[in-house]
């Protein structure tokens, strides 16, 4: 992979700053643009340019398929049982009122809680789909480049 | 208990949603014969619960919850009246009776790894089809019937084991469905940029005074073809007979009883409750566009049927003539013809489960359903070719069964409606339906010449018993038509009075 | 005339990218075009959303504890969902097009129906399940 030095620096030094704005705009969505699928989508373009780069078996190391397969329905879960957690503690679903002792700050746990869910199924996701379609055809030998 | 009681239209959505990603879940130890178990037991409670919305709505009151504990006309609002449990009783029925049959069929049609995730998108379908019924905000709509699109996109793309054109199938129902959706959508943001509100009764209140504004009458007619499309009223239906023919047996079950009476549910709910049948442009679309479709689908429907030699597409293109009665219904706006419409939502459903169920069991002993396979299935498979006969009588409306039943109501409203000749057209469409009927009758019961290499004996029991649970539903409901009569009048009287 | 012309200018907008992208699904045959007319045309539905929900003189919806007029912030949560259900879509499509490429060998319209109808003819039955 010689070629692809400027290419290689570049984005190992580009993508931790892309996972830190995607979690940047995860946590401040409440104040600017941002929010639980847009932070998703960043977060997971970060593990995308890594396989384009480095390649596709690479990046199943760094993230391996079974945890995909355990973030996916994760996210959705954190929502769901925080819907769930609303009737428990005597509201309707998805009453953020009730989560905390002062209701403004309950309706700010719970933005906070489900946007979380969304960001890690949305990331987990976009990944995933990335990876059916790379994983296809096989790779291209380093002489055809 | 009490909390379960309180929270009822909200758990008939959430459990199946969570039950989603819990069935992934099982991909960690490759557990499919607990996902199709769990399954099973998500969609019994979602049928219990169903139940329990229905007896409560018909004996008390209409339920309103609102979500988020946000007041209505802010926050989402699921609303239960009569037809909307109605509607969720036969999605759940439905799918609590196909479950305990797709043991054994989507054993033989999918591959193994594939039954965890194909479990799961069933989950997602029930969940969005639920949703669709119970929610009472506008956009809400939209977000389920593409939760259930997409899934039934998905399911319909695994028939691809046994005929690759189940892809192309799912592809060009995928981008029809998606302009459909994305068409009601424009209505919806039409209506909102006109009212200010999404949430449907509010939107009611609102459009009262707005009978001349021309984002209306455009928002009307976004919402009418986008739903249209799928509903498959004619010419909209061309995804139809392609989709349930190479989609596995469960999923077309499961798709023909339900996925279209949902759209049907949804156009009734705009047609009558947010617009009200007292605007004029509401009445010039029933009687310049929904009648003559009507009419069209139900012939068109059942003569394309008669020349079909695979079995599942001439059910398809039959389900394409039945939606077409349900239109008429609908076109006709007077009681007896809406009732049909309720009544043929409920009837259909049986009636079509029934027979792509009887067509699941001849294609897992056979592999195929082409007719010309079918000889002398009669004497082979006798219990399974009975319950396929029973229902092409109900499906042709022979009186005892469910189908009489709609029809009845249907001529009923026509001759109140002035309209005699179109009855007359009725029973000759009802007459199509014998010769197709009568196509499988012979080949199965009166060939002669049976292939001799062609063993094959009758379907486990597991697979009979929910077939005539159907077929014993059809000649019930088709005796004793009391309670779905009472309910549907209920409806229909809700809907002509004045809306809401 | 002119002036409703200009004033309008994000309604013909969608109205120009609505019926282009309704065009490019119906009149081109590959099968990858027309998940982008598909694109193309739920685009149009989002800047209509959008557009609705401005005020004039309204600024970003973000309470501050100044009053001033907002801009409506509903469509843009709609939207959001709206976007996330088109792009479930466009994936969806995809990964069935980079089936058909594996089944049929081709993404082209014409040559999958030829595919499809000699598939017919050489089946003497009416075909498998």
């Amino acid at each position: 992979m010689r070629h692809h030095l400027v290419l290689r620096v570049v984005a190992k030094m580009l993508i931790p700053f892309i996972l830190l704005f995607g979690l940047y705009v995860q946590f401040h969505g409440d104040f600017g643009p941002g929010g639980g699928f847009q932070a998703g989508v960043i977060f997971a373009a970060a593990f995308i340019l890594y396989a384009l780069v480095f390649g596709d078996d690479q990046a199943r190391k760094v993230v391996p398929d079974k945890a995909l397969i355990l973030l996916v329905p994760l996210g959705l879960l954190i929502y769901a049982l925080t819907g769930f957690a609303g009737i428990l503690l005597g509201g309707k679903f998805l009453d953020y009122d009730v989560l905390s002792s002062d209701p403004t700050h309950g309706q700010h746990l719970g933005i906070l809680i489900i946007e979380l869910g969304v960001g890690i199924t949305v990331a987990a996701v976009m990944i995933s789909i990335f990876r059916a379609y790379a994983g296809r055809t096989k790779a291209i030998d380093k002489e055809d480049w | 208990m009490n909390i379960i009681l309180a929270h009822l239209p909200v758990l008939q959505v959430a459990i199946p949603l969570i039950a989603a990603p819990i069935c992934v879940l099982f991909t960690f130890g490759g557990h499919r014969k607990l996902a199709w178990c769990f399954t099973l037991v998500i969609s019994w409670v979602s049928f219990l619960i169903a139940g329990a919305l229905l007896s409560h709505v018909l004996l008390e009151a209409d339920i309103s919850y609102a979500i988020g504990n946000w007041p209505p006309p802010f926050g989402i609002e699921y609303r239960v009246d009569p037809i909307n449990a109605f509607v969720l009783l036969i999605i759940s029925g439905i799918s609590a009776i196909a479950l305990p049959f797709a043991r054994l069929s989507v054993e033989k049609e999918i591959e193994n790894d594939r039954h965890i995730l194909f479990y799961t998108s069933y989950l997602l379908c029930l969940t969005g089809l639920l949703g669709v019924t119970i929610t009472g905000d506008a956009f809400n709509i939209f977000v389920f019937l593409e939760i259930s699109s997409l899934s039934t996109y998905v399911l319909i793309a695994t028939g691809v084991r046994q005929d690759r054109r189940a892809l192309t199938a799912a592809y060009n129902y995928l981008i029809l469905g998606t302009i459909g959706a994305t068409f009601f959508v424009i209505g919806i943001g039409l209506l909102y940029m006109v009212t200010g509100t999404l949430n449907i009764a509010d939107l009611a209140e609102r459009l009262k005074p707005l009978s001349d504004n021309r984002a209306v009458h455009a928002g009307f007619a976004f919402i009418v073809i986008g739903m249209a499309l799928k509903l498959a009223l004619f010419p909209m239906h061309v995804w139809l007979p392609n989709a349930y023919t190479y989609a596995p047996s469960l999923v077309t079950v499961f798709l023909a009883a339900t996925s279209t009476k949902v759209s049907v549910y949804v156009l009734l709910r705009f047609l009558f409750t947010v617009f009200g049948p007292t605007y004029d442009f509401v009445d010039l679309t029933f009687e310049f566009v929904f009648l003559p479709l009507a009419l069209l689908a139900m012939f068109a429907g059942s003569i394309t049927a008669i020349f079909q030699t695979n079995v599942k597409r001439l059910f398809a293109y039959s389900s394409v003539a039945q939606l077409g009665y349900m239109m008429l219904g609908v076109s006709l706006s007077n009681i007896p013809g809406l009732m049909a419409t309720i009544l043929h939502i409920f009837n259909h459903a049986l009636m079509k489960g029934a027979l792509f169920m009887a067509l699941g069991c001849v294609a897992y002993r056979l592999g195929t359903v082409s007719l010309s396979s079918m000889k002398g299935l009669g004497r082979s498979m006798p219990w399974t070719m009975g319950a396929l006969i029973l229902g092409g009588l109900s499906l042709i409306g022979v009186p005892g069964t469910v189908g009489f039943i709609s029809k009845w109501h249907l001529i009923l409203g026509t001759l109140e409606a002035g309209y005699w000749p179109i009855a007359i057209l009725i029973v000759g469409s009802s007459l199509l339906a014998v010769i197709y009927i009568w196509k499988i009758v012979e080949v199965a019961y009166l060939e002669n010449d049976v292939d001799q290499n062609q063993v094959s004996k009758e379907v486990p029991i597991s697979m009979l018993a929910p077939l005539w649970v159907l077929v014993i539903l059809n000649f019930y409901f088709g005796i004793d038509a009391d309670l779905t009569t009472w309910v549907a009048r209920n409806v229909a009287e809700t809907f002509l009075g004045g809306g809401a | 005339m002119v002036d409703a012309l200009i004033s309008h200018y994000n309604y013909w907008l969608i109205i120009i990218l609505m019926m282009l992208g309704l065009y490019i699904v119906v009149s081109r045959g590959n099968l990858v075009k027309k998940i982008v007319g598909l694109n193309i045309f739920q685009t149009s539905v989002f800047i209509l959303y959008i557009s609705l929900g401005k005020v004039s003189g309204g600024t970003a919806p973000i309470l501050t504890g100044k009053p001033e007029t907002f801009s409506n912030p509903l469509p843009h949560v709609l939207i959001l969902t709206a976007i996330v259900v088109g792009i479930a879509t466009t994936a969806l499509g995809l990964a069935l097009v980079v089936r058909i490429r594996e089944s049929y060998g081709t993404i082209e319209e014409d040559d999958i129906l030829i595919a499809e109808r000699s598939q017919e003819v050489s089946e003497p039955n009416g075909g498998t399940v």
